[in-house]
């Protein structure tokens, strides 16, 4: 298990959790029916709130009568845009100034004057139970004048197209360009340039717990306690006490058990501080649960682009240049506070990330529509970025004569030659693209597989064999986006960890978990440092009462970041322990370890004293240690990345598919994934969230996407029109690890939880346009509908 | 009767698979409804006199379950799995189905290709409606809002006849975005009649009449492959929705009409 | 919108109930709010997702497609009530060991599903056993797990047998 530029540690000893697979205690409970999540949890005096929305993606709102509503039996308040505003500090306005020129309009937590996506709040009913709010709703008035909508992303930018915030000036949120190495060059260098255009639909998260949010606050002390469906307590705490003028401190963020998130649950919605905001000003507890409609409606969308892209290869299959230009559609606002740009951002960074190639042009354009606003969505941008790339390496394969998987060979970075810079600029170190594209050519059995393609091809069932390579960024450090651009999120996450008088482990950490086992991972970390069983080791998470600032858990950090710190306290807290029982027992700390809940000698093993007995005498017993000796028994470790924007995983994925020529339909027959997480802590937590990631991935490459109409109204705004990946079309998905620590922590441990989304679609694609290219067809749109495969063969 | 009194302010609730979400969304809001569940008689699969008589509450899982449906109307067997999931199917209902005449629905298109008979009753008395006559359009049909529809009576299949139900969905229990109920007969491998009942594409269950007077005793080959492709789009005027092109489900429909009937001569007579 | 209320007695795991509910209330609404049975979840309130099957007289349904009011009479079981019989230990057990769920929120939803699967006692394919549950609805693990842990609890119950 361990790699050989890493000396064995305390996690490599043979009583270690490290590599093991435990259950999770919050599994134990939701198999019971025992799960606590946000609306299961119910307060005295409570109410609930509902929402009236803008049925129209842009219009003036002309008069808002609430009179007839509030008269509704059973309703305590109703309140305006307008009404809110007054109990809020100001606007938002979604721009960070790491993304240099970017704007976007002030907006407030509902609709003021003007709604300028469908389904944005106007009017909040607040009543004794949701039907109660919700028939009060229907008695709000709105007279509206539609407005000209902007829809179309790419007409956005025309200059006869109406501008959805005149003070922008246009409907620009973003502009950026890479230009790394010399592209012209390259492109004269090359035998054959491919180009091509790509499309994919916008995506939304569909967590199967829509969104949840209990607000209580308590007027006498001035306290709020909001229980949400949230991966960040601390950023919420953070905005939602800035946005309600609430002191920081005295709000309390409970995070309980959560139905899925996926990035959905990283952002701050309008319908959550305002209920939030009645909660204050009624001094009653106040509830909102998103019902499936309205989530299609309001939740962040994400993933809607349109990438021109061009690739220059050698005759020999070297890439000499790549270009993509990129047409990214936000909504009508950027999302505040972590905007709407990163998904077009991460296409620029990502996109051919895994080869050698030294010339690169990279430009994107990030367009408002009056859409419901987008922000990160599990993968951002990854599977765009390594669809288009992969795509294109695929497509000069081709037109070199080359397998795929040589192609890959032969340009794919060394793993010895680390740390370099890829051509769009990003640091990648510790990385293993060579060993995973040959465990995937074993585990896939490549050479035999395309024997039975051909095999069935001659049989005239055609099926594909997809490649698709790739680097995931994970764990963004504190010179990245967030907090150097002005939001109040941390990069940093920590943990405190406590030696209770009993013997047992109390460790409290700033990531959260979502079902992933971020507690479990914590509590194996945990438990191996300090010589414990995982059953004397408690971990707390999702209570900002509780646990030490963090960031929470998005963009695959919880483990990376939050791993490293939670081993690093454990180590200062092991330390104290060795060094008490050094005093008591007389003998070096260095001479002493901690097995099975007992100090031992380090030479002859013998138990010398029990880790409880330690807890004892430290919180119980002081007497008994020198005047100099003052036990603490608890540490606080903070961890951060120094100078990298991310921790860079990479892998590659397979996949083998059959597609009905006549009907258009794919079936899935196998998929495969090696990947390279650096220390994998549970191999069973690991496996299983690129298995879960994959099947997101594919749902975007075969069924998902909003779809709009040219007045910008959603046309499938439930579980029957919106397809999501159920279990009867998906594969079984083989997933393999090759193991690199990354050498910016002692754990080792990289991100997992988004690999699997981000290059599913990438490597569908690739194994669809295999199966299809006896027909010379290529489909090049997201998600691949039975329609779209008709129309690339020419049928429809 | 309530049904009368109410009219189409009434809305009878069967097993609820259709009429509860469009509840729970606020989508409709009658002011009655009437809940038949209790009516126990409504829920037999009997046999008499080479009819098989599905009451209108017989729960599609009964149907999957049913010996009478399996030996006797092996079409409608085939075409139950295609119903949506297994929690929708012990709820759902055969007469909602057949009520509700959804255009993508598997059982109205297997009782107009199987001739069945519709029997509705309302305070005036019982009156029978041949499938034929009873699917008029979109969600409309002949059944009157002051009736209910209590039976369904199909005739038992000829067993050694042609059957074939076929449809395409992108998941399993989905709708079908295209669907074909075939019944005929054959003599070698010449085809002497067909019925071809589409749904999915269509507004309502179809006939293609053109394309089944071209199968009448023909031999299946590629001539008439070809005839039928050509003629199908005269009977059909496919939809165009979120599941795709008027254009592409036609195409599907041709494909599906292929299939459909590959797959009845393939099986081997009688088959059960 | 109508506030008529009607009484109904029905059988809640076991217990026999009487209450007073509202007409236009769901079953699952009823469950949640009026007895505090949380484990049977809403993901969509349309039949969809499956997160809110419950057992109806002995058969999984949909319980967010079936008024309280209809329930009158009726045998309703939850996975609270399912769980404590132990029908389902031992899926319940192989779900926990193999990791099929993360979240959780379609867990209870999916296992009285796949309850009635299992009652059939027969060897089920992994194709069967994806088919049986392909209205349920699940986000996180890719479904992989969920087969897994089915097939293992099948083939360890027709190998005590």
């Amino acid at each position: 298990m361990a790699n050989k530029t890493t000396p064995l540690t305390i996690l490599d000893r043979p009583n270690s959790y490290i590599g093991r697979s435990l259950s999770r205690e919050g599994a134990k409970r939701a198999v019971a029916g025992r799960g606590r999540y946000t609306d299961d949890i119910s307060l005295p005096r409570m109410l609930h709130a509902a929402f009236v929305r803008s049925p129209y993606a842009h219009a003036k709102i002309l008069a808002v009568n609430v009179d007839e509503a509030r008269q509704q039996p059973e309703v305590t308040l109703v309140m305006t845009g307008t009404e809110l505003q007054e109990l809020c500090t100001g606007p938002w306005i979604g721009t960070l100034s790491s993304f240099e020129g970017m704007k976007s309009a002030p907006q407030y937590p509902m609709a003021i004057g003007r709604a300028c996506w469908q389904g944005e709040p106007i009017v909040m009913v607040v009543a004794s139970s949701r039907a109660a709010a919700e028939d009060a709703a229907e008695f709000v008035t709105i007279e509206y004048e539609q407005l000209p909508v902007v829809a179309d992303k790419e007409t956005a930018l025309d200059p006869e197209c109406p501008i959805i915030h005149p003070e922008l000036g246009d409907n620009l949120a973003f502009r950026k360009v890479i230009d790394n190495g010399d592209v012209k060059q390259g492109l004269a260098d090359a035998d054959i340039v491919i180009e091509e255009t790509f499309q994919f639909g916008r995506h939304t998260a569909v967590s199967l717990e829509t969104r949840a949010l209990l607000a209580d606050y308590e007027p006498t002390d001035g306290h709020l306690t909001i229980y949400t469906s949230s991966q960040v307590p601390h950023m919420i705490q953070a905005v939602f006490a800035r946005t309600l003028g609430v002191a920081e401190h005295k709000v309390r963020i409970i995070a309980p058990d959560i139905g899925g998130s996926f990035g959905l649950k990283i952002h701050t919605y309008g319908d959550e501080v305002a209920t939030t905001a009645a909660s204050i000003k009624l001094g009653r507890p106040v509830k909102f649960i998103a019902d499936r409609l309205e989530s299609f409606l309001t939740d962040i969308h994400a993933r809607e682009n349109r990438v021109w892209g061009r690739i220059g290869v050698s005759k020999e299959g070297e890439i000499k240049s790549l270009e993509i230009d990129v047409r990214s559609a936000a909504g009508a606002y950027s999302q505040f506070p972590r905007t709407s740009v990163f998904e077009a951002n991460q296409i620029l960074n990502i996109t051919g990330g895994p080869y050698k190639h030294k010339n690169y042009k990279a430009k994107t354009e990030v367009v408002y529509l009056n859409k419901v606003p987008t922000s990160q969505y599990r993968a951002v941008g990854h599977p765009i970025g390594n669809s288009v790339g992969e795509a294109l390496v695929d497509q000069a394969a081709e037109a070199c004569g080359i397998d795929p998987l040589e192609m890959r060979r032969r340009n794919i970075m060394e793993d010895d030659q680390y740390p370099r810079v890829s051509a769009a600029g990003i640091k990648l170190q510790d990385m293993s693209h060579q060993q995973c594209l040959e465990a995937l050519a074993k585990h896939m059995d490549y050479e035999n597989l395309r024997v039975e393609q051909d095999k069935f091809r001659k049989k005239g069932i055609q099926r594909g064999i997809g490649i698709a390579a790739f680097i995931k960024g994970t764990a963004p450090g504190p010179a990245g986006y967030y907090g150097t651009g002005g939001a109040p999120i941390a990069s940093q996450d920590a943990c405190t960890i406590k030696l209770e008088p009993s013997g047992g482990v109390i460790c409290m950490i700033g990531v959260t978990d979502q079902g992933q086992g971020v507690d479990t991972v914590m509590c194996q970390i945990a438990a191996s440092v300090l010589g414990l069983r995982a059953e004397s080791v408690r971990v707390i998470e999702g209570d900002t009462d509780a646990v030490p600032y963090g960031g929470g858990t998005y963009a695959s950090r919880a483990t990376a970041i939050g791993g490293e710190a939670t081993y690093q306290a454990s180590l200062l807290l092991r330390k104290e322990i060795l060094s008490i029982a050094g005093t008591l027992l007389q003998a070096e700390p260095i001479t002493l370890d901690i097995v099975d809940e007992n100090v031992v000698n380090k030479s002859d093993n013998q138990i010398r004293i029990s880790v409880s007995e330690i807890g004892r005498i430290g919180h119980f017993q002081v007497a008994e240690l020198p005047n100099n000796i003052q036990p603490t028994l608890s540490v606080t470790y903070r961890y951060r990345l120094h100078d990298a924007l991310y921790i860079f995983t990479n892998g590659i994925q397979g996949a083998y598919v059959e597609v009905d020529i006549d009907t258009g339909f794919i079936k899935l027959l196998n998929h495969w994934v090696v990947e390279d997480c650096g220390r994998v802590i549970s191999p069973q937590l690991a496996d299983e969230q690129v298995r879960g990631g994959c099947v997101q991935g594919i749902g975007g490459a075969l069924y998902e996407e909003c779809v709009y109409n040219e007045a910008a109204q959603l046309q499938n705004g439930t579980l029957a029109d919106y397809l999501t990946p159920m279990a009867g079309e998906m594969p079984d998905i083989n997933v393999y690890h090759i193991q690199t620590p990354t050498s910016v922590s002692e754990l080792g441990a990289k991100g997992v939880g988004e690999s699997g989304t981000g290059a599913a679609p990438a490597v569908l694609m690739n194994a669809v346009n295999d199966a299809l290219r006896p027909f010379d067809a290529c489909v090049t749109k997201q998600p691949m509908t039975p329609e779209t495969v008709l129309a690339s063969l020419g049928t429809v | 009767m309530l049904l009368n009194e109410y009219g189409e302010d009434g809305q009878i609730l069967a097993g609820g698979q259709s009429l509860m979400p469009t509840l729970n969304m606020r989508l409709s809001n009658p002011q009655l409804l009437i809940d038949i569940n209790h009516l126990h008689e409504l829920n037999s699969i009997t046999l008499d006199d080479n009819i098989v008589r599905i009451g209108a509450l017989a729960r599609h899982s009964e149907l999957a379950l049913s010996p009478i449906i399996d030996m006797y109307l092996p079409l409608i067997a085939d075409a139950i799995p295609h119903v949506a999931h297994i929690a929708v199917r012990n709820r759902g209902t055969f007469g909602g189905s057949v009520a509700l005449a959804d255009p993508a629905a598997e059982l109205p298109a297997c009782v107009l290709a199987l001739g069945g008979t519709v029997v509705l009753q309302s305070v005036k008395g019982i009156r029978k409606v041949k499938a034929d006559d009873y699917f008029l359009g979109l969600y409309e049909t002949e059944r009157k809002p002051n009736e209910l529809l209590i039976e369904v009576q199909i005739p038992v299949q000829d067993l050694t006849g042609l059957w074939a139900f076929v449809e395409l969905s992108q998941r399993k229990g989905d709708y079908a975005i295209a669907g074909l109920a075939f019944i005929g007969t054959s003599e070698k491998q010449f085809i002497k009649t067909a019925k071809l009942v589409y749904f999915g594409s269509e507004i309502k269950p179809t006939l293609a009449k053109k394309t089944m007077a071209i199968l009448i005793n023909t031999r299946w080959d590629d001539n008439t492959r070809k005839l039928i492709a050509e003629t199908l789009g005269r009977d059909l005027d496919p939809m165009t929705n979120l599941q795709g092109s008027a254009k592409m489900k036609l195409h599907l429909q041709k494909v599906l009409t292929n299939r459909a009937i590959d797959l009845a001569l393939k099986r081997e007579k009688p088959s059960r | 919108m109508s506030e008529e209320t009607s009484e109904i007695k029905l059988t809640v795991n076991g217990d026999l109930i009487t209450k007073i509910v509202n007409v236009r209330q769901h079953l699952v609404d009823f469950l949640r709010l009026e007895l505090g049975l949380t484990g049977s979840h809403l993901g969509c309130e349309h039949g969809i997702c499956g997160a809110c099957s419950v057992w109806v007289d002995g058969l999984v349904v949909r319980g967010c497609l079936m008024l309280a009011v209809q329930a009158d009479g009726g045998d309703v079981t939850t996975i609270e009530g399912l769980t404590e019989t132990g029908e389902i230990a031992d899926l319940q057990k192989n779900f926990v060991d193999r990791n099929a769920l993360q979240c959780g929120f379609c867990t209870p939803g999916m296992l009285m599903t796949l309850a009635e699967l299992l009652r059939k006692s027969e060897l089920s394919s992994r194709e069967e056993i994806r088919e049986h549950i392909s209205g349920n609805y699940c986000r996180c693990t890719g479904y992989h797990a969920i087969v897994d842990a089915v097939e293992t609890t099948i083939s360890d119950r027709l190998g005590d047998s």
